[in-house]
């Protein structure tokens, strides 16, 4: 029988036949219609028919499949699981968002309700963040991909009425030098989509007018099939500008670019793995992005908000208009009619449902009370953009849409927002990795600059510098440091002109912990994003989690996914820093296999005062060098080990009840003033930090490894480079180290040098000279590989 | 005129994302500042109420012909007439980044006789690429350029640049000549200079952008259209220089405030 035949009506629009189909003929119709439903969600479409016993339209059957993508729902993160220990009733409630829950912070303004998360900055203004991942997309056109990536999560931002201050991005790639020959088909070289996706996210931040101010860039061979683009962004609003309340009657408004046929089913494609047809059947679902229409619809949107015009906002992301308007509208218990002929297209005879679900860029759907849309309209023709009234907000909890006159689709939100909850196993089973046996090397200053040159450790200056991030008059500390331009751990920015008051935005992110161990390889990263923030006096922090995983439906994947989460909860918790955002990217496989397990981990700091803002070169020859905290043997997936090709077992663990204690003696030296410098200890360990120290600050440094407090008899190798947590490095003014140790007793502390007259890095034990190294030859080494200049 | 009563008119166009900088600086100088829509001045065409006319950085309708182009143009049309009498007046209009490219194309700058009717310079592609980054500019003006009297002569300020086409140059086959003609009419403004003070004569980075003799800003022929690519704004506070975090105490300010408030000082000076 045929199931799908086009309606005698005007439009294009086609009646489907669910009812009482069978399993057969629902995969059958899924697949004419492109949807990325399963079979069990399909079913629970074809029950809702029955119901009601009517046919569906098409328009009415690509809601429910944007609606319902995990993209839209994050199925696997609300799902159930079941584990050896038991069943999780939802990843997210129960370990990320729980946080917040069992802290109940006064200074949350807004987590996890909205497009970005919401902290109180002061009493008056609030900063709002957002990180999303733009990985399919990436992957099949770098520049378009990463570049609307940008503009989305900027588009977040401004769904919060905020004002976006500032951009993140932190990307991952294969080894640049990969041989193309063993690339599978439709696998793009590593190098062409870093120059891309550089080129991308610069050529859409820079025009758009937003600095971007951290970031980070990875290589590892399981970025070679998946790579990896997390973007982020940083907004500011007054507390009083947040008005979400919409009331019945309502006006929807359209406002930005024009509707087009890119990004038609972009979220499906976001939900499945890549292949070597991805290009043929995906191309369409990459947007085309204008950074103008985003940079004038930022001003417009600003004006809107500062009048307090509106009563609600949210951005045109996956789904497009149907997921905006069904969202909003399911959110405020109401109902909604679309007149979606209305909408300005960027060709004619665009179908409904394609206009209904396009994801086209830089699209915002405004809530207005009815007086008020004359004055807003009237804003968006001053910015020159175009804005059109589309619907309004009704009671009853229907969404109908209509295309001249004619409705084409009529949605109980009711059963659209239930959709069957996933219900997912796990299998994890610990690897086994034999701990290498080698001796320790004779030339440690050869293995230094080595170190210096691996493309993780390596200078970013060539991407960094793609990208404004002086914009705005607002960057107090900038990713690269002073003129020798060093790797600062945190970018600071003051948001406000007649406050002192700053935020302070740093990452982590670890692209080999993972393979050995999920559990601590998400315990480490959320260490690093902490500890770089408390590194530029950074306090108050709060968490963002985005997860790049492989497909959930693989029971070992999904394993190590729910140790991750868990060791989020753990460490969060024990750090009081909840988490306030977040965004999953799952499904990242392709013919060479899953993504490296990758968490990135965003913090969001406050610092009382931009002007006690900590950077992380040496300043003063003859002050005193610290360690803060333990160095144990854990060089698993250290780049120390990498450097031999090697991955070992023994991942970096952390001790999360006395770390953060650490933390917070060393915020309390940085506001009484005693800190010159403070720099984290990440990729390469104590070395390397010691060598980004006296390079950037252009002095000596000498420094002992018998002072390093260790927890057992270490190698002189193994103390230099090991990467464990909990560590950072602190210059101290001689005249302050009675008050600084006083300051610190009780935590792991020890003196181990002191900055030097000499332009170069010694590095001795008890018997001998370990490293000497002049500034210069380090520079150099880790300046130049990736293309920077000397 | 006192200080408060000076008005400044910041322009800006899709595109343009300087403007709050501009602002949040003038501003600090104790001036009157307004950021308006270049759309409504098209319509008001009311330039002649201000003192000071800024173009900002930025990407004005996202540069895609040719940075500044399609502004200048539209600008050009639209209240060409009214920007002729306000740089006729003496006042002072200045042009960064985007606003520099934007003066070069409408013909004010270098302007050697007067508005020339078409480009006598451009400010082409950079063989780099976009790059943001600080550099060390030298104020090159022996005393012709008004707006600059308030910088000392041959100080060396540190301010940063971010712009991928910036690279000042002249016609080929006329370089020479319009380099004679940007000296014998004092129409240099800066140069990018390395550490020691030299100049790099088009080396990178100390020279960001492969520029003509190291241009890094001219004015016109009677000194009160100024344009240069660095961006002044940017290096306003303290807080905003590259090594701030070095220095004990010190001024409050940064090098940029030299520039911008010179420019107010002679209008205040001058009326």
């Amino acid at each position: 029988m045929l199931r799908i035949v086009r309606s005698p009506r005007k439009s294009e629009v086609y009646s489907i036949n669910l009812r009482r189909a069978s399993d057969e003929e629902l995969k059958q119709i899924a697949k004419q219609l492109g949807l990325g439903l399963s079979l069990e969600e399909v079913r629970a479409i074809r029950d809702h028919y029955d119901s009601i016993n009517r046919d569906a339209t098409d328009v009415e059957l690509q809601t429910y499949d944007q609606t319902w993508s995990e993209h839209c729902f994050h199925k696997t993160f609300k799902g159930l699981i079941e584990t050896p220990e038991g069943v999780i009733d939802g990843l997210l409630k129960t370990y990320i968002k729980r946080v917040a829950d069992e802290m109940k912070p006064g200074w949350c303004f807004s987590i996890f309700e909205d497009n970005a998360g919401i902290v109180d900055l002061d009493d008056e203004y609030a900063v709002a963040i957002k990180v999303e991942t733009h990985n399919h997309p990436s992957a099949i056109e770098p520049f378009g991909g990463a570049a609307t990536g940008i503009g989305g999560v900027i588009r977040d931002i401004l769904g919060v009425w905020a004002e976006p201050i500032a951009c993140t991005d932190v990307l991952c790639f294969g080894p640049l030098d990969v041989d193309y020959i063993s690339l599978p088909e439709g696998i793009k070289h590593p190098s062409y989509l870093f120059s891309g996706v550089v080129e991308g996210i610069g050529s859409y931040g820079n025009s758009v007018g937003i600095p971007t101010v951290n970031g980070a860039v990875y290589f590892d061979e399981d970025y070679t099939g998946n790579i990896v683009v997390y973007a982020g962004c940083i907004g500011i609003l007054k507390k009083s500008q947040y008005i979400k309340k919409v009331e019945l009657g309502d006006c929807i408004i359209l406002a930005g670019g024009r509707t087009g046929l890119d990004g038609i089913h972009g979220v499906t494609f976001a939900s499945t793995e890549l292949t070597e047809k991805s290009e043929m059947i995906s191309r369409p679902a990459v947007q085309i992005g204008n950074p103008i229409e985003e940079e004038k619809l930022k001003r417009a949107i600003k004006q809107i908000s500062d009048e307090h015009l509106g009563s609600a906002i949210t951005d045109l992301g996956g789904g497009g208009i149907s997921c905006a308007v069904c969202e909003t509208a399911d959110k405020f218990m109401l109902g909604a009619e679309v007149q979606i002929d209305k909408v300005p297209l960027k060709y004619p005879r665009m179908r409904p449902w394609e206009i209904w679900i396009s994801e086209s860029q830089e699209r915002m759907l405004l809530s207005v009370p009815a007086e008020n849309v004359e004055r807003v309209l009237q804003i968006f023709e001053d910015e020159q953009v175009e804005a059109t009234v589309i619907g309004k907000y009704l009671e009853n909890r229907l969404v109908k849409v209509y295309y001249e006159d004619e409705l084409v689709a009529e949605l109980d939100l009711e059963d659209l927002f239930n959709p069957p909850r996933s219900r997912r196993k796990t299998f994890w089973k610990p690897q086994k990795i034999d701990e290498p046996n080698f001796s320790q090397p004779d030339d440690l200053s050869a293995i230094l600059n080595r170190l210096l040159s691996a493309p993780n450790i390596a200078s970013k200056e060539t991407v960094v510098r793609r990208y404004d991030h002086e914009v705005k008059g607002c960057t107090v500390i900038k990713p690269l440091q002073g003129w020798r331009a060093g790797p600062n751990d945190a970018a600071v920015l003051k948001p406000l002109d007649d406050s002192w008051r700053g935020i302070s935005i740093s990452s982590g992110m670890n692209p080999r912990f993972g393979k050995i161990d999920p559990y601590w390889m998400a315990a480490s990263v959320i260490d690093e994003a902490v500890r770089n923030n408390i590194a530029v006096g950074g306090r108050r922090i709060s968490l963002l989690d985005n997860f790049t995983w492989g497909n959930p439906e693989r029971e070992d994947r999904l394993g190590g996914l729910v140790l991750a989460c868990r060791a989020c909860y753990y460490v969060a918790k024990a750090y009081e820093m909840p988490f306030i955002s977040g965004k999953d990217s799952l499904y990242n496989e392709s013919p060479l296999g899953p993504v490296a397990p990758t968490l990135l981990i965003t913090a969001l700091g406050i610092l009382p005062d931009v002007r006690k803002a900590i950077t992380m070169d040496l300043k003063s020859i003859g002050d005193s060098i610290y360690l803060i905290g333990i160095t144990r043997k854990e060089l698993g997936g250290s780049e120390y080990y990498h450097l031999f090709n090697l991955l070992g077992g023994s991942v970096p663990k952390l001790d999360a009840a006395s770390v953060p204690e650490s933390y917070r003696k060393l915020s309390a030296a940085i506001d009484e003033g005693l800190v010159k410098a403070c720099h984290d200890l990440s990729e390469g360990g104590l070395a390397v930090a010691a060598a980004e120290m006296a390079f950037t600050g252009d002095l000596g440094l000498e420094i002992s490894v018998d002072s390093v407090i260790a927890e057992e008899k270490l190698r002189d190798d193994f103390i230099l480079f090991s990467e464990s947590n909990g560590r950072l490095l602190v210059e101290v003014p001689k005249r302050y180290k009675e008050k600084f140790e006083e300051l610190m007793k009780g935590s792991h502390v020890s003196e181990i040098g002191w900055v030097t007259k000499g332009k170069s890095l010694v590095v001795r034990n008890r018997s001998r000279i370990l490293i000497d190294s002049a500034l210069e030859e380090l520079y150099t080494s880790w300046k130049t590989p990736l293309g920077g200049s000397r | 005129m006192r200080r408060h009563e000076i008005k400044i008119l910041i322009m800006r166009a899709p595109g343009t994302n300087c403007d709050t900088e501009t602002y949040r600086s003038f501003k600090n100088l104790g001036v009157q500042v307004s950021v308006i829509h270049t759309q409504k001045i098209f319509k008001e065409k009311n330039l002649l109420d201000y003192d000071i006319i800024i173009f900002p950085g930025g990407f004005s309708y996202g540069d895609y012909v040719r940075s500044g182009a399609i502004w200048a143009k539209e600008c050009e049309y639209k209240i060409g007439t009214e920007l002729s009498k306000f740089v006729e007046s003496g006042r002072p209009v200045i042009g960064i980044c985007n606003g520099f490219q934007m003066l070069v194309e409408m013909g004010f700058l270098p302007g050697f006789q007067g508005k020339s009717k078409y480009p006598e310079a451009a400010l082409g592609n950079n063989s780099y690429g976009y790059q943001c980054r600080w550099v060390r500019i030298r104020n090159v003006n022996k005393g012709m350029c008004p707006l600059l009297k308030g910088v000392p002569r041959n100080m060396i300020l540190r301010i940063p640049v971010a712009h991928g086409e910036g690279r000042f140059l002249f016609p080929k086959d006329k370089q020479d000549a319009y380099l004679e003609k940007l000296y014998e009419n004092d129409q240099l403004a800066f140069r990018y200079v390395k550490a020691d003070g030299s100049f790099p004569e088009g080396e990178p980075w100390d020279n960001p952008n492969g520029s003509f003799h190291d241009i890094a800003g001219i004015c016109n022929r009677e000194g009160n259209v100024l344009g240069l690519m660095p961006h002044p704004e940017r290096a306003y506070f303290k807080w905003l220089m590259p090594d701030w975090t070095r220095e004990e105490g010190g001024p409050e300010f940064g090098d940029g405030r030299y520039i911008l408030e010179s420019i107010v000082k002679y209008v205040e000076k001058k009326n």
